[in-house]
């Protein structure tokens, strides 16, 4: 293998990085979801920052697993950091991440966490606020007459929504 | 053991104790979007656990790992809140058909993420960066599990008179171990003088002002509390914490240093 310097390595391993997919969603990639946080040279070496978007993701093992595998295929060395702070929020996810992620059935986030919940708010207001319901269109056929059916779905990070037109249920990714 | 490993400790007992008393509902829920929201609640609390756990091993330095801490501790040294061992039941009648009362389980759920919103805003800006961090990201999800338990308690409350009586029932029966959270205690004292915790006592106007709030749309009425407060806080617990580490504990001391 020839010897790679430094900013090569970096920027080869974001190459690499760039199209991994998220093991849950594998319409969209870590980078796009927030996930993959910055890659660096570290003191010792390379080091890919990830971090987790809930407590608990049980895909971050996996995502950890996967980074190793895609560094060592593309004949990089290098070690992952999980960090958490900032926390993750879906503000972070691209444009075109949501519209992957629509195209896909999951409805994406329907509006900007900083500006629901600005620091200092108190968390009775904001409670008020979240019971609100919120207008989702569906993914499949853009109705925005739907309902929620659970506020938890099949992963931390999704709701159970249906929708009373085509009455088909679906995913919605919730604003975090 | 230094202040800082105490309150973590604290801490991380809270968030796996309830977890596990959570995840009973896995394959019982009332319903299946209700099984599916204590799981992913249960994760949350599990994933809060085992950050704090880490930290704390972190802190402790020597052999500490958060699998030792949350596996091969015994009832003593547990540092939980009583409530939150409690089964999801209050005292059973001789022909009981179940031992799970699921509006036990959300009346729980809403006293604690109550308290819990509170602690974590306030946690935020903890001494400790790392517990800042945790804190921060522990804050959104207890957010959702309060929405989520108060959402129920309104619903249960306002609903029929079998669903009003059962969680008034529950209320009354719980109301009382919250005491514990408002008594002081040397290790929470400790870490409040090092700017690492939060002084819990401060919170109870907020705390009451989300309670009532919730507890009024949900026309129940707020128990009395008094007579001896609870010290799972102390590693004083209820006989129902050993059965819940048993079951927690014993494939991980059957297989100790067991890895797949």
């Amino acid at each position: 293998m020839n010897a790679v310097i430094p900013s090569d390595a970096v920027q080869a391993a974001w190459a690499a990085l760039e199209a991994l997919a998220d093991p849950e969603i594998p319409v969209v990639s870590l980078r796009e979801l927030g996930i993959l946080r910055d890659v660096r040279q570290g003191a010792d070496g390379l080091e890919v920052v990830i971090t987790p978007t809930y407590s608990g993701c049980p895909a971050m093992g996996q995502i950890e697993d996967d980074v190793r595998a895609t560094l060592q295929a593309a004949g990089l060395q290098g070690r992952v950091i999980t960090q958490l702070a900032p926390a993750w929020t879906t503000d972070w996810m691209s444009d075109v991440a949501r519209e992957k992620l629509r195209v896909y059935g999951i409805a994406p986030p329907q509006h900007r966490c900083a500006s629901q919940a600005p620091a200092g708010e108190s968390p009775l207001r904001f409670v008020r606020q979240a019971a609100r319901p919120e207008v989702v269109p569906c993914p499949h056929c853009g109705s925005s007459h739907t309902v929620e059916s659970s506020h938890f779905g099949s992963t931390a990070c999704k709701a159970l929504y249906k929708c009373l037109d085509c009455q088909e249920p679906f995913d919605y990714f919730k604003p975090y | 053991m230094s202040a800082t490993a105490n309150y973590l400790l604290h801490l991380a007992d809270n968030a796996v104790v309830l977890g596990q008393r959570n995840a009973e509902w896995c394959g019982h829920g009332p319903a299946i979007e209700e099984d599916i929201a204590l799981a992913n609640v249960s994760l949350d609390l599990i994933g809060q656990a085992r950050l704090l756990y880490q930290q704390a091993a972190t802190e402790l330095g020597g052999d500490a790992t958060e699998d030792r801490l949350a596996y091969f501790r015994d009832v003593p040294e547990f540092r939980n809140y009583t409530l939150l061992e409690l089964p999801h039941h209050s005292a059973l009648v001789g022909y009981a058909k179940s031992d799970l009362d699921y509006g036990t389980t959300i009346v729980r759920n809403f006293l604690y993420s109550a308290l819990m919103v509170l602690v974590w805003e306030r946690l935020q800006q903890s001494k400790d960066e790392q517990l800042a961090a945790i804190a921060a990201k522990s804050l959104k999800e207890v957010r959702y599990h309060l929405r989520h338990s108060r959402d129920w308690l309104v619903r249960l409350g306002d609903g029929t008179d079998e669903s009003h009586a059962r969680v008034q029932a529950a209320l009354d029966h719980l109301m009382p171990y919250t005491q514990e959270f408002w008594t002081g205690s040397s290790m929470e004292a400790a870490a409040v003088a090092t700017g690492v915790g939060v002084d819990v006592a401060a919170l109870k106007s907020d705390w009451d002002a989300l309670v009532d709030d919730a507890l009024q749309e949900a026309t129940l009425v707020r128990p009395a509390v008094g007579g001896y407060v609870t010290q799972g806080k102390n590693g004083l617990h209820s006989e129902h914490l050993g059965f819940l580490l048993s079951e927690m504990q014993g494939l991980a001391r059957a297989h100790p240093n067991a890895s797949w």
